[in-house]
């Protein structure tokens, strides 16, 4: 079954094909339509991945092209990053899907919805699929475009459409490194196959740059710092977009390209370690921020960015597993968070937890799966967040990092007490303003359930209890890169689950004892650093102040140079050529007109003068001939004489 | 004997004649009469010539006898175009005919 992987993103891009060419005709079909791709691709993903069990081999070109000097294959990888990764994109881009019939169903637009959807299904399933740098990037350019057009889909907003805009540009500046990154590889190396550029030997220093490009790249993808500015705006997008693409799969594109670069980083060393410096800073950074911010969905958005800065800790560190691990992990749960999100809003109307209070009641299906998602995402055993975050911080607790792992737990800590924060002002205490919530449709809360159910048990794939069975299946072929160390298992989870629960607790006593809306006392005592963070650090004034200013500056100037130097020089020949024909005209109508009409005139006036001779009386005309005779024979005699 | 010269001065006088005659004359009739003159005075001088330059052959007594038949024919012509105008015009002063103005 591995040779038609091929198919799998051929399904939803037929999907795209249909809804965007005869959505406006086929209705609310083109939502079946866009379902029944992804369900195609599941199931072809499901497929590949046991044939891959079955040993079916690992890397199958299944077409290709032929460029002069060097050859760019096109095929396909299937091998365990891509499996997990293929699972995951279709199973939870199918729930989300089937989800948004509900949530988008009073929409005006809902063909096209689905059309970026299934067209966003295709380029993500495609970027995993991809086995050279050339098909990754095409692919990932694809997601982002769609990021793009689904962020800024309620375009009458003004917000949505800037919101939109923003997210293109930052990741574009990521982009832009990661070409030059692949670019460097090709130069260094010739090809651009991931398997053969693994095994190829190039200049070294060139690899190394190279890294650091790419990473550059995942940055920008997965909202890592300085580049994360983009995610917390891009929850102007409908809530489903945020769950399967500001969530659960394309903000985890980086984590999946350093991971399948991982050679790459663990070859060139201190590309690697940056990877977990990066990540590390991000989890905890974001988190912080996610502990004051007031929006339901930017809060999840936060957390995202630091979930997938987690993430990237645990590939810096050495754990290619882990970071997978926590990715698939963390793919469920979130996407889960964002459904129950979006469930909320659907049934309050606001996205303030200010306003929100006392839903459980209301919200049952909702309630019940937020607060599943909220213990699977703060870490508490036996759920899967648990599960894959400990492999993280053992991890980095193990390969020598003590200072990444205590950012780990801290970041764990933060994860455990904002995700109670939200749960406890939204679902519990009392009502904080007039709101008539009603539970949202079977189509909304059937995904949910299920995604509740994943979110449960996809740990214990890797956990002891199944004797690490994902870790075993994930393991990295050049795992001896990497000095392991088998080390404190027990005491790390002791650890992580310390952290979970003094956060929950803390979440608890802040704003469930007394139902305080916000811990008023703690605020004041901290409020120069609350001040600072709830401005999330000042980051988007001090990018308006570093780049955008001088941006629309450079533009202003370049503008009135334009207008002063370009225009006027323009505008100066175009008057010089005004004059020249002026004095062109003046001349053509005065001396060339003038020659020929004076030339006309001097006939007329010497034929005026001549036609007199001309009397038509016969006797004339022979006097005329006599004179003319005398006078020849006059001169004729003065020649003689 | 008469001498040369007496031919040419009666030459060059019927010319004269002719040539008044045929300047002056309003009648058309008059004026073709006059240029009959002024070939017959043509004729005297060939004649003459052809006499005093002592030459035998008789050229120039054949030349005027050419010139006399020559002289009919176009006598007949004229006559018939001054009919012509007649008709059309019914006048034949030449002065009052000047149809080939301009």
């Amino acid at each position: 079954m591995v040779k038609y992987s091929y198919l799998i993103p051929l399904f939803p891009f037929a999907a795209f094909v249909i809804n965007i060419l005869f959505g406006r005709r086929i209705k609310k079909l083109s939502a079946l339509v866009a379902i029944l791709a992804s369900a195609i691709s599941f199931f072809l993903s499901l497929a590949a991945f046991i044939g891959y069990l079955g040993g079916n081999g690992s890397y199958t070109v299944v077409r290709w092209l032929d460029f002069n000097a060097a050859s760019l294959n096109f095929g396909v990888t299937i091998d365990p990053l891509t499996c997990m990764m293929l699972l995951v994109v279709s199973s939870v881009g199918t729930l989300i899907q089937v989800y948004s019939i509900g949530y988008m169903s009073h929409d005006l637009r809902f063909s096209r919805f689905f059309a970026y959807m299934a067209l966003f299904m295709c380029s993500m399933l495609g970027l995993v699929l991809a086995d050279n740098f050339i098909m990754l990037y095409i692919f990932w350019e694809g997601v982002g475009l769609c990021s793009y057009l689904l962020i800024s889909f309620w375009f009458e907003r003004a917000s949505a459409a800037k919101a939109g805009m923003k997210a293109f540009i930052t990741t574009r500046i990521g982009d832009t490194g990661l070409f030059i990154g692949i670019l460097m590889l090709f130069s260094a190396a010739g090809t651009l196959n991931f398997k053969a550029l693994e095994h190829s030997s190039g200049n070294q220093a060139l690899f190394t740059i190279a890294a650091f490009l790419i990473l550059c790249g995942a940055v920008g993808k997965s909202a890592q710092f300085p580049l994360h500015v983009w995610l917390p705006d891009a929850m102007e997008g409908p809530t489903p977009v945020s769950a399967l693409i500001h969530a659960a799969t394309m903000v985890v594109a980086g984590v999946y390209l350093v991971a399948r670069t991982f050679w790459l980083f663990a070859m060139h060393q201190p590309s690697l370690i940056w990877v977990a410096y990066i990540g590390a800073g991000t989890a905890l950074f974001a988190a912080s921020i996610a502990t004051v911010n007031n929006d339901i969905k930017r809060i999840l958005a936060y957390s995202t960015i630091s979930q997938v800065g987690l993430m990237l800790l645990g590939l810096g560190v050495g754990g290619y597993s882990a970071g997978a691990f926590h990715l698939m992990t963390h793919a469920f749960f979130k996407a889960l968070l964002f459904l129950c999100a979006g469930s909320v809003i659907h049934a309050v109307g606001t996205q303030d937890i200010q306003k929100m209070g006392g839903l459980l009641p209301k919200l049952k299906v909702t309630g019940a799966t937020f607060i599943i998602a909220g213990l699977a995402i703060a870490g508490v055993p036996p759920l899967s967040g648990f599960w894959s975050k400990d492999e993280i911080l053992s991890e980095a607790l193990n390969n020598g990092h003590p200072v990444l792992f205590a950012i780990g737990l801290m970041t764990s800590l933060l994860t455990a007490f904002y995700i109670f924060r939200l749960i406890f002002l939204v679902l519990f205490g009392k009502p904080r303003s007039e709101l008539h919530p009603h539970e949202s449709p079977a189509t909304m809360t059937i995904p949910l359930s299920i995604l509740a159910f994943f979110s449960i048990i996809a740990g214990f794939v890797g956990s002891p209890f199944m004797n690490h069975a994902f870790q075993n299946f994930m393991v990295f072929p050049q795992e001896s890169y990497i000095p392991h160390a088998a080390g404190a298992v027990h005491l790390v989870m002791a650890f992580s689950t310390l952290a979970a629960f003094s956060g929950i607790g803390l979440a608890y006593s802040f704003y469930m004892l007394n139902n305080k809306i916000l811990a008023y006392s703690v605020r004041s005592k901290f409020l120069f650093l609350y001040r600072i963070i709830y401005n999330k650090y000042y980051i988007d004034e001090i990018y308006e102040i570093l780049f955008i200013n001088p941006c629309i500056r450079l533009s202003r100037l370049s503008f009135k140079f334009d207008l002063g130097v370009i225009d006027a020089g323009v505008n100066a020949v175009a008057q010089v050529t005004v004059i020249i024909g002026k004095i062109k005209s003046w001349f053509d109508k005065y001396i060339i007109d003038g020659a020929v009409n004076g030339l006309a005139k001097t006939v007329r006036l010497s034929s005026g003068l001549l036609r007199r001779v001309q009397t038509g009386l016969v006797q004339n005309y022979l006097l005329i001939a006599f004179f003319g005779l005398l006078i020849l024979i006059i001169i004729k005699f003065i020649k003689a004489g | 004997m008469i001498p040369q010269s007496h031919f040419l001065i009666l030459s060059a006088i019927l010319f004269c004649i002719g040539l008044f005659g045929a300047l002056t004359r309003r009648n058309a009739v008059g004026i073709l009469m006059s240029i009959e003159l002024i070939l017959n005075a043509a004729n005297i001088n060939f004649i003459t010539f052809n006499k005093f330059l002592g030459s035998s052959d008789g050229l120039g007594q054949v030349f005027a006898m050419l010139v006399i038949a020559i002289a009919g024919a176009s006598a007949v012509v004229g006559l018939a175009l001054i009919i012509a105008i007649y008709k059309n015009a019914k006048t034949i002063f030449a002065d009052k005919i000047n149809l080939m103005k301009w």
